[in-house]
Parts: structure tokens; C-alpha cells; sequence
């Protein structure tokens, strides 16, 4: 099982993503975890290392882009892919998170295809090969 | 099975539903704070959020009227909320109408109509008109000295809240705060309920790793207009460390040249309308966002670690010495001179180590203090009691872990003084005390222990009352209270029920028993006593260990072996002359100043064999105390103090009950550290188990 944390304060965006990602047509072998927040992130962290961090930029008192400064500087999180969510309209913090070491983004509104793609893209660059199927309990 | 896209959806909808519902309040508290003529920036902001969650929630799920117009409502709020344009009453009318739009096409959602809504067209149509005037502000001009990598994790809106505080001529300033990850969420928000009396909170920036599991720092950049010393006094705490941003004195024309990583942002304010409050040039180079400590934050779990270390090679050295031993005796000279040699350095280094890393421990008790003089404060305004606190000492170190723990212990004992010990400042002028009641801390080092004395100028404990009250309790015989010393009587405010009062004051409740005091100060291998002179004062006075890694012991022998009782647990040692104890319920014990107090021969507990030496004639006893259960345990002979580092018990025997673990004996013996706790639980409760084992080997 390869363990993706999405943060994000909007549970339907949350329940969209673990929807997509975990139904049959979505990535194999990912079990996803939801932060309600940067601190709710922050808790989930250390559960890790996780294969992918999906995370929203606006999100009130710690953002986004801080989370991606954090964990850039963690030993434990230096090298997990980062995905973005921001709107079509914030571009300048869409470059400021790739410039503090995020992987990637998505504008939303995005489609459920979209999203696997990226997901997919990411995992397979971050060199996290799935368990092989008969270790994953995955019915 | 329900489509879990389906079930995704209906949580979208009821999610889209309180959204709206939150954002109408949101604009009903902001009519309200436009009204009293201060917008609140962090309601729009939170508007802004709402509708901007709506719109990116309508995407997902392809509800294109609503993404539509959550579309033309973000843009306008982030304007309001960016300062690009003013909030006016027309423009609170429109965001009004849209929450009445929102809500009818939500019921068109959740009903799967596609009808031609006009209101929401008539909507479209006012925002499309108010979304025109655009009036932007130029920035002011003073750098401020922040720290490019915080400036590059600013959003748009944080960064415009920066700015916007700037041209007010607020002060920055740095707040480091350590959270406790399961508690943050409640701390936080009574940090930011805080905070929002003195400025406003701009960002909260993780600072670097977490320092442990469970908690972590956490940077927040704040805005205010109150001065360093103000913010302290509001938001001081033991977790908080607050530091003022200086301005940067920038010449005009050596604007610094454009960082890539600071963003787009220049942060200026106008230096000449507030000068700097720094005359200092030096400050320049002053605090910034960045650390400039050259500590680093361990766990206290760590250094447990690696005493246990430490622990582990004073065993292997006691094997070289050993082994340096038998050489001696077989003879070889040289190499026995070699190991010798080699023995003591390792010994000396062991010792340095041992005490760095004991060293590292160490806090002031400064801490603690600071947080009892907020207390003091409190209870004596409570009281309408004036108080003056002196506290000396300070800076005496001590374990952390202790620090920890003596919070608590203090606290009830100067509540205790200043309820029952000073008097109402009518009763002090007729004996002609100073008004001021004076509560005094004293901390200082004594050899391998700190001393804390909390001493007040009140009225002094009343022995006759405590010695009647411990009478009515039951806890001593009236004939045996006349014998007792002054000493004796004063302890007994550490039995339960005896310090506690009968009418329940505000303050204390019924008062913190003593008793429980003394547990909590017991449980830290430390002891309390009590010193008071009627009508002067009262001084209690706690003996603690420096550190919990190293223990006080009473080392004694029992069956030719060596056992060690954390002095903390031992009341008093008293010497058993035979035929002086008695069977009572199948149990021995003896009669100790009108009490009983049951024995435990831990010879035939745990069934040692004298094989050396038949049992002596004459026996000691140590009282062994926990709260209110005493126990005498009967050894052979008593050794004497030692100061001891407890090793934890091998795996194989960590189930073994009644030993704290082992410690090195020093002439390369290792002696088990009685668990007094456990021990004075297993016999006073599974008395009969333990009788039949003792018959068993008796």
C-alpha cells in the first residue's frame, strides 16, 4: 500500500479525491489519509513517510505553500512528492509553491481523470514501486 | 452498494449547505463591524474562503451556475479582501443576494433541475458592475528586516495583510510558540482569541522539524500596535518566546536588490513618520525571522537513553576491574598495571559523561517560578489579600522532568499559605505586621539535592487544632498525641483529611490536603517538612533529588544480600528486638506509637537462603511510607545512604513485581532497588498470597 495524506479544509474536496483515487478505475494500491488542516497535517506527518501529499494552498492560519517549506526541511518528508491544489486564479502562489519544492499542481475545478494522471505521474516519479498484490489486504 | 462518487456528491451538497449557511452569518457579523465603522479584515477573509470553496467544490462537481457565479464573488471579495476596493453598502447588499441565490441553487442541485434562474442572472449582472472599480493603494516605504523564506511561504492575501498592517505603523513581531500537538487546536484558538485584542496574526509557520512526537514550534509573524513589553504581559507564557522585528535603516536609494525568493513582496512603511524605535545601529544586524540560537531541543526520552547508557558501561567497568583483579592474583604484574591504568581513565571518562549528560538535563527552576508568581498574583486579588512574593534562587537547576512535575505541588502549597496562613490585612495590623502579607521562594543547592522552601509571614499553623483534628480522624490515639513532639505534630498535616478544612473556602475548596502534596513530591524521590512558630510563619521545605536518574538510597542487607530503598519511600528505620512483634489477623506486625504497622520479611517473600550467615538475633525495620500505608520491611542490617543510578531489569525480568530495577553497588556487586510502591501494595492488599508463599519458604 502506498499511503497518500490530501490536505484540504473542504471534506467534499477530501471525499473527491479518496473517492477517486480509491475506486476501482482510480490508482491501485494507494490508501489515503485526509488532514482537515496544516496542523491536522502537521499530526498525520509523522505517521508517514507517505508516497504523496496531495495539499490545498488556502487553508487558513498554516497554508500550503508553509507546509511545503516544512517538509522540504524535514529529513523524514525531504523527498516526498508534493502535489498542489489552487485556483485557475493564484498564479503567484502556484509559483511560489513550486519554487519552495512543491511537484506539481492542479487548478481546480479538475476532473477525477486529471487527478489520476497526476497522481499516477508523481507516484511513479517518486520511484515507490506498489507492494506486490498479495501483501495488500486490498479487496 | 451505494456509488462512492454518488456518496461524494451528497456530502458536496450538504457541505455546499453549511458553507452558505457560515457564510451568511460571516456577512451578518461584518454589516455589524462595517457598521461600527472597523472592518474586521479576517471576516472578509472568511467570506473570501467560503465562496471560494464553493466555486472550487462546483467544479469538482460539475454544478456550472454555481461555479459561475462563486467565480464572479471570489474575484470580488478577494478584491475587498486585498484592498483593491472598499466596503460599501452596496456591495454588502450584493453578497446578501447571493447567499438567497445560493440557496435556491443548491435546491436545484440537490433536485437535478437545470431551470433558467433569474435572480441568479440578475446577480451576475450587479457584480459584473461593481467589479469595475478598482482603486489600488501604493505600498509605504520602510524594509523591514524579515527573513526572505518567510516572505516566500506567504499567500497573496497574507502578504496583503502584511502590508496593509505596515501602512498603519504597526510593529512585527515574532512569536514562537510550542504546541502540543494534541492539544493544539484548543491552544491555538485561545492564542488567537488573545492575539486579537492586540493585533492581528498574519501567518503561523511551522519552524523546522518537530522537536519530538508530540509537539511542535510554530513561528507566528503578528502585527500590532502595542509595544513589546504589553504583548508579553498578554501573551507571555512558558511556551512563548515574543521578539520584536526591528526595522531595516535603509538609506532612500539602496532599495537591496530584488530577491528572487522574497517573492513580489517589498515590505515598506514610512520611516519618517514613526522613527525607528531603535537608535541602536547595531540593530541592524538585529533579530530576524531567523534563528540565531545555537541550541538544539532533544528529548528528555533520549537522555534517558543514554544514562541507561551510561549504566550499561559502569557494569563493564566494574568487569574490568575484575578482571584487573584476577590478573593481580595470578601474578601478571604488568598487564594488571596496564588494565589498571586503562580501568581508571575509563572510570574518569564514565564520570564526565555521566555528569554532561546529567548537566544536559538541568533547567532553572526559574520556570516554575515565573508561572507561581502569575498564581500568586491571582489567588491574592482573589483573596483581596495583598501579597508581595520574593523569590531567590531562580536560576538553581534542576531535572527537567522534576520541573515538570513541581508545578502543581507548589501551587497548592502557596494557595494553602495564602488562605490559611496570612492574615487579613485588619488582623495583621493588630499584631502589627505589615499590611503586605510576604510569601517567600527559596531555591538553592545542597550537595546531590535542591532545596525549596516556601515560607510565609502568616499565622502559623495551630497545633493544638491539628493534633485534635488527627485525634477525631482516628489517625492517632488520644493518649499517644500527648507524647508527640512539636515536630511530630506539625507532620501530621500530611495524613489525609487532617490539613483539609471543614468550611469550604473559594479558594482551596476544602483546601488541598497536604497529604496529596506530599504524595505528588514523593513521587520525585523528594520529601517535604513543615517548620511554623505560632503567629510568625509557616516554612515548608521539599528536599528534592537534583535528578531522577540518580536516587538517594537506604542500602541494607537482607539474607547476605544487598537491597537498596529510595530514601524517599523510608520514614524511619527503628531497630526489632526480638519477641517484640505480635500476630494480628494471621499477620505480623508491631505497635509503633499507638499504631499498627504490619510487617513484610522479605527474606520469605522471596524466598532467599541464608547460607553464609544464620539470621541475626536482633532485626531493623525501615518504615516504608506511601500516603497513608506504611509498611515496616525487616532486614538484617542497615548499610547506610547511598546515591545510586537505577538500571532498568533485564527484559526476562521486567515482569517481576517489587523491584525498581538494579544498580551498581560500586565494589562490583550488583543490588536490586526495592520497588517500595509495589512492595507495600502487594503485601497490604494480596496479603494472603504472599503469606502462603512466605510459609512456603518460611
Amino acid at each position: 500500500m502506498r499511503k497518500i495524506l490530501v490536505v484540504e479544509d473542504s471534506a467534499s474536496t477530501r471525499a473527491f479525491v479518496r473517492s477517486t483515487l480509491e475506486s476501482a478505475q482510480g490508482v491501485p494500491d494507494v490508501e489515503v489519509s485526509e488532514a482537515t488542516s496544516g496542523f491536522d497535517a502537521l499530526r498525520l506527518l509523522p505517521r508517514g513517510p507517505y508516497a504523496l501529499v496531495i495539499t490545498d494552498i488556502n487553508m487558513p492560519d498554516i497554508n500550503g505553500l508553509e507546509l511545503v517549506q516544512f517538509m522540504r526541511k524535514s529529513e523524514l518528508h525531504r523527498a516526498t512528492p508534493i502535489l498542489l491544489i489552487s485556483t485557475q486564479s493564484s498564479e503567484r502562489d502556484r509559483q511560489r509553491g513550486l519554487r519552495l519544492g512543491a511537484s506539481g499542481y492542479l487548478a481546480k475545478p479538475f476532473a477525477g481523470k486529471a487527478l489520476i494522471d497526476e497522481v499516477e505521474r508523481h507516484l511513479r516519479s517518486a520511484g515507490v514501486a506498489p507492494t506486490p498484490a498479495g501483501e495488500s489486504g486490498r479487496g | 452498494m451505494a456509488d462512492p462518487t454518488e456518496k461524494a456528491r451528497d456530502e458536496f451538497l450538504s457541505e455546499a449547505q453549511e458553507i452558505v449557511e457560515t457564510l451568511s452569518r460571516n456577512l451578518l457579523d461584518l454589516d455589524a463591524s462595517a457598521r461600527s465603522g472597523a472592518v474586521d479584515p479576517a471576516l472578509i477573509n472568511e467570506a473570501f474562503r467560503a465562496v471560494h470553496t464553493l466555486k472550487g467544490l462546483a467544479g469538482l462537481f460539475g454544478a456550472q451556475r454555481l461555479g459561475q457565479m462563486s467565480h464572479r464573488l471570489e474575484d470580488l471579495l478577494d478584491d475587498l479582501r486585498l484592498g483593491r476596493m472598499t466596503l460599501g453598502p452596496d456591495v454588502l447588499d450584493t453578497l446578501f443576494a447571493a447567499v438567497d441565490v445560493y440557496g435556491r441553487l443548491l435546491a436545484q442541485e440537490r433536485e437535478g433541475r437545470d431551470d433558467p434562474s433569474p435572480a441568479a442572472d440578475e446577480l451576475l449582472a450587479r457584480l459584473e458592475k461593481l467589479g469595475s472599480e478598482a482603486p489600488s493603494r501604493a505600498a509605504p516605504a520602510t524594509e523591514y528586516d524579515l527573513d526572505p523564506s518567510l516572505l516566500a511561504v506567504l499567500t497573496e492575501y497574507e502578504e496583503h495583510r502584511l502590508r496593509a498592517n505596515l501602512e498603519q505603523k504597526m510593529r512585527l513581531y515574532r512569536l514562537r510558540v510550542e504546541f502540543d500537538l494534541t492539544t493544539i487546536d484548543k491552544a491555538l484558538e485561545d492564542m488567537k482569541a488573545r492575539a486579537k485584542r492586540h493585533g492581528e496574526i498574519i501567518t503561523y509557520l511551522p519552524a523546522g522539524e518537530a522537536t519530538s512526537a508530540d509537539a511542535i514550534e510554530l513561528d507566528l509573524l503578528m502585527a500590532s500596535r502595542d509595544d513589546l513589553a504589553t504583548l508579553i504581559g498578554a501573551l507571555g507564557a512558558d511556551n512563548v518566546v515574543i521578539e520584536e522585528i526591528p526595522r531595516k535603516r535603509t538609506s532612500v536609494g539602496t532599495a537591496p536588490p530584488h530577491k528572487p525568493y522574497a517573492g513580489d513582496l517589498v515590505v515598506r512603511a514610512d520611516e519618517s513618520v514613526r522613527p525607528s524605535v531603535h537608535g541602536d545601529a547595531s540593530l541592524e544586524q538585529g533579530p530576524s525571522l531567523r534563528s540565531l540560537t545555537q541550541t538544539v531541543r532533544v528529548d528528555i526520552r533520549k537522555l534517558d537513553a543514554l544514562m541507561n547508557v551510561v549504566g550499561e558501561l559502569a557494569i563493564v567497568r566494574g568487569s574490568i576491574a575484575r578482571m584487573a583483579e584476577r590478573l593481580r592474583a595470578e601474578g601478571q604484574r604488568q598487564l594488571t598495571a596496564e588494565l589498571q591504568r586503562l580501568h581508571r581513565s575509563f572510570e574518569r571518562r564514565l564520570a564526565e559523561m555521566q555528569a554532561g549528560i546529567l548537566e544536559v538535563r538541568m533547567v532553572p527552576l526559574g520556570q516554575v517560578f515565573d508561572r507561581l508568581a502569575r498564581v500568586v498574583r491571582q489567588i491574592g486579588r482573589e483573596m483581596s489579600k495583598e501579597i508581595r512574593l520574593v523569590i531567590t534562587g531562580s536560576e538553581t537547576e534542576i531535572d527537567k522532568l522534576i520541573v515538570e512535575e513541581l508545578s502543581d505541588p507548589l501551587m497548592h502549597m502557596i494557595r494553602n499559605a495564602i488562605d490559611h496562613g496570612i492574615e487579613p490585612s485588619n488582623l495583621r495590623a493588630e499584631v502589627g505586621k505589615p499590611p503586605a502579607g510576604t510569601i517567600a521562594l527559596n531555591a538553592y543547592q545542597k550537595g546531590n539535592h535542591v532545596m525549596i522552601e516556601v515560607e510565609d509571614d502568616g499565622r502559623g499553623i495551630d497545633e493544638q487544632a491539628v493534633l485534635e483534628k488527627a485525634v477525631r480522624l482516628g489517625k492517632i490515639a488520644a493518649e499517644d498525641g500527648a507524647e508527640l513532639s512539636r515536630e511530630e505534630v506539625l507532620a501530621l498535616v500530611f495524613l489525609p483529611g487532617v490539613s483539609t478544612r471543614e468550611a469550604v473556602s473559594e479558594t482551596s475548596g476544602r483546601g488541598v490536603g497536604m497529604d496529596i502534596v506530599k504524595t505528588n513530591i514523593g513521587r520525585l524521590g523528594g520529601i517535604i517538612d513543615v517548620q511554623s512558630e505560632p503567629g510568625i510563619g509557616t516554612k515548608m521545605t521539599i528536599t528534592l533529588p537534583i535528578t531522577l536518574a540518580i536516587v538517594s538510597a537506604l542500602m541494607v542487607h537482607i539474607a547476605d544480600q544487598v537491597f537498596a530503598i529510595p530514601l524517599s519511600t523510608v520514614s524511619e528505620a527503628l531497630s526489632l528486638e526480638p519477641g517484640l512483634s505480635r500476630m494480628l489477623d494471621g499477620r505480623e506486625v508491631i505497635t509503633l506509637r499507638g499504631a499498627t504497622l504490619p510487617l513484610c520479611r522479605l527474606d520469605r517473600v522471596l524466598g532467599l537462603e541464608r547460607r553464609k550467615t544464620p539470621a541475626p538475633r536482633k532485626h531493623y525495620v525501615v518504615v516504608v511510607s506511601l500516603g497513608n500505608r506504611r509498611l515496616g520491611v525487616v532486614v538484617d542490617h542497615l548499610i547506610g545512604q547511598q546515591d545510586i543510578v537505577i538500571k532498568p531489569l533485564g527484559r526476562s525480568l521486567a515482569s517481576v513485581r517489587g523491584f525498581a530495577g538494579a544498580t551498581e553497588l560500586g565494589d562490583q556487586r550488583v543490588g536490586l532497588v526495592l520497588d517500595a510502591a509495589a512492595i507495600v501494595d502487594e503485601v497490604l492488599s494480596g496479603a494472603d498470597v504472599l503469606r502462603e508463599r512466605g510459609a512456603l519458604h518460611g
